[in-house]
């Protein structure tokens, strides 16, 4: 096992534009700066494989000194001031002065009949896939769920030979509407999307009810304004928005607000040297996480008066975030979409009929092991909050499997 | 021209664009079970991104890989357990 110790002044979690952004401003301060990310290159889940909108970023961290430490995972604390992160070949302990939390988000899955069969993926996760090596020239695929990243990721696809069959957004055309307006500082963007998605149906107010196969996915069912009908699909690219990974946050003391980590105007969470930024403290995109890392990373170094400078900035984007949020929250109607015999927790294949006779997550978990397999709630967390509105207690360490010897580092171990 | 590598999955050659990950090697060879849930169900990648731990495989003898973050070598020996 080869094991490595990193000292820094301010540690950075996460590769994201959250977390590049911080770790280019603290740099500017001459403060000695490291990255860990647990992805084997930098650029968070947005930027996986370094398109081009990410090459300025790349560019500043290049440009200044910062030592990136790829496919490493931090799982825990090992001490005050020291995270611990399990590598390919060993562990390696991170010491600091200060720590910047921008561990990004994951989509929200809810679970319908069907959900758990091969090829029904994740929106992002079908497109993470893609952009590293899957091809799906052909390929017929239903996108699904909520969100603007819907949109995104049908273009991807499109964009690389797949064929786009409907794009179903569960938000109401009503709703839609709001947002459009909203967009507008965003024309140019939305614009190239419309041109990239011409002639791929885009239903709002219609959602996914079931998914069909054996062993599988051959087809989907879907709902809109009352009619039913089923579309024969290769993938199914289904997610519901974001949710923020707050995990680490949590091992580390730091309140949790709404499902989200809570900062103060520096991006300071409620324990003092550790900061967020980024989807980590509410999901908001892309513009919004830099400025937040900005923020957080001028912060870190001191610079207060700076990081003032950019408050504006990040107000003007916070409005835009709440309008996204209010926009794609999520209709009643797809807590009925489970039945019984529906998975919920995919780890330990705990279904909706065990869960409804509990009445708390932690009654649920004791009884039924539900998330407490290897993904440790992180799928079915976001479902559980939303069918039935319990939200998992407390986070112990490691916040992810790791191996034996790796544990065996972590205090009190 | 990119660089590619080719490995064996569930022993069947597949060429890959060096730095794909293994569950998009795995997908390309046509294989969409990577492995069996706790009751037998067939699973696979979800995510994508190395939460779920559904697109676990075997490789290079070592068991319980999440193909989705591990990157494609020359001559790896990837099992599934679908």
């Amino acid at each position: 096992m080869g094991d490595a110790h990193h000292v820094c002044d301010v540690l950075v979690v996460g590769a994201g534009p959250a977390g590049l952004a911080a770790a280019w401003r603290a740099a500017q301060s001459r403060l000695r700066v490291t990255v860990v990310d647990d992805n084997p290159a930098a650029g968070g889940q947005i930027w996986r494989g370094g398109p081009p909108e990410a090459q300025v970023w790349l560019e500043r961290i290049r440009g200044v000194d910062v030592e990136v430490v790829s496919g490493a995972r931090v799982f825990g604390q090992r001490a005050p001031r020291m995270l611990v992160a399990e590598t390919a070949t060993g562990v390696c302990e991170l010491n600091y002065a200060s720590v910047v939390l921008a561990t990004g988000a994951r989509e929200r899955f809810l679970p319908f009949p069907g959900w758990t069969l091969p090829n029904v993926m994740g929106a992002g996760g079908l497109q993470a896939l893609v952009k590293t090596g899957l091809p799906i020239e052909g390929k017929r695929i239903v996108v699904a769920g909520s969100g603007p990243l819907l949109l995104a990721v049908a273009a991807y696809l499109r964009g690389h030979g797949a064929d786009v069959l409907l794009i179903a957004e569960q938000a109401s055309s009503v709703q839609l509407a709001r947002f459009a307006v909203g967009l507008f500082s965003k024309r140019s963007q939305a614009f190239d999307l419309k041109r990239q998605l011409r002639n791929v149906p885009y239903r709002s107010g219609c959602w996914i009810v079931a998914a069909h196969g054996s062993e599988k996915l051959e087809a989907v069912t879907l709902v809109r304004g009352g009619k039913r009908w089923q579309v024969a699909c290769d993938y199914l690219a289904c997610g519901f928005h974001l949710v923020p990974n707050v995990e680490l946050a949590e091992l580390l003391g730091c309140e949790i607000e709404r499902g989200s980590v809570r900062v103060d105007e520096f991006q300071q969470t409620t324990v003092s040297n550790v900061y967020s930024a980024g989807e980590t403290t509410g999901i908001g995109g892309l513009e919004l996480s830099l400025v937040e890392g900005e923020i957080a990373g001028l912060a870190a170094a001191g610079k207060h008066e700076a990081a003032r400078e950019l408050f504006r900035v990040r107000a003007k984007q916070r409005k835009f975030a709440e309008l996204l949020n209010r926009t794609f929250a999520l209709r009643v109607e797809l807590k009925q979409l489970v039945t019984p015999e529906t998975i919920v927790c995919r780890c330990e294949d705990v279904t909706f009929a065990r869960l409804r006779a509990h009445d708390s997550w932690r009654g649920a978990k004791l009884q039924t092991r539900c998330g407490m397999g290897p993904c440790q709630g992180r799928v079915c967390g976001g479902a559980v909050e939303f069918l039935f509105g319990w939200r998992a207690e407390s986070v112990r360490p490691p916040v992810l499997p790791v191996r034996v010897d790796s544990l065996n580092i972590i205090e009190g171990n | 021209m990119p660089e590619t590598v080719t490995l064996v999955v569930d022993g069947v050659s597949v060429e890959m664009p060096a730095g794909s990950m293994v569950a998009a090697a795995i997908l390309k060879t046509g294989v969409h079970a990577f492995r069996r849930s706790v009751s037998g169900e067939p699973r696979g990648p979800l995510c994508g991104m190395g939460i779920c731990f559904e697109c676990r495989v075997t490789i290079d003898g070592e068991q319980h890989c999440r193909s989705c973050q591990t990157v494609c070598r020359s001559g790896m020996d990837v099992r599934t357990d679908g």
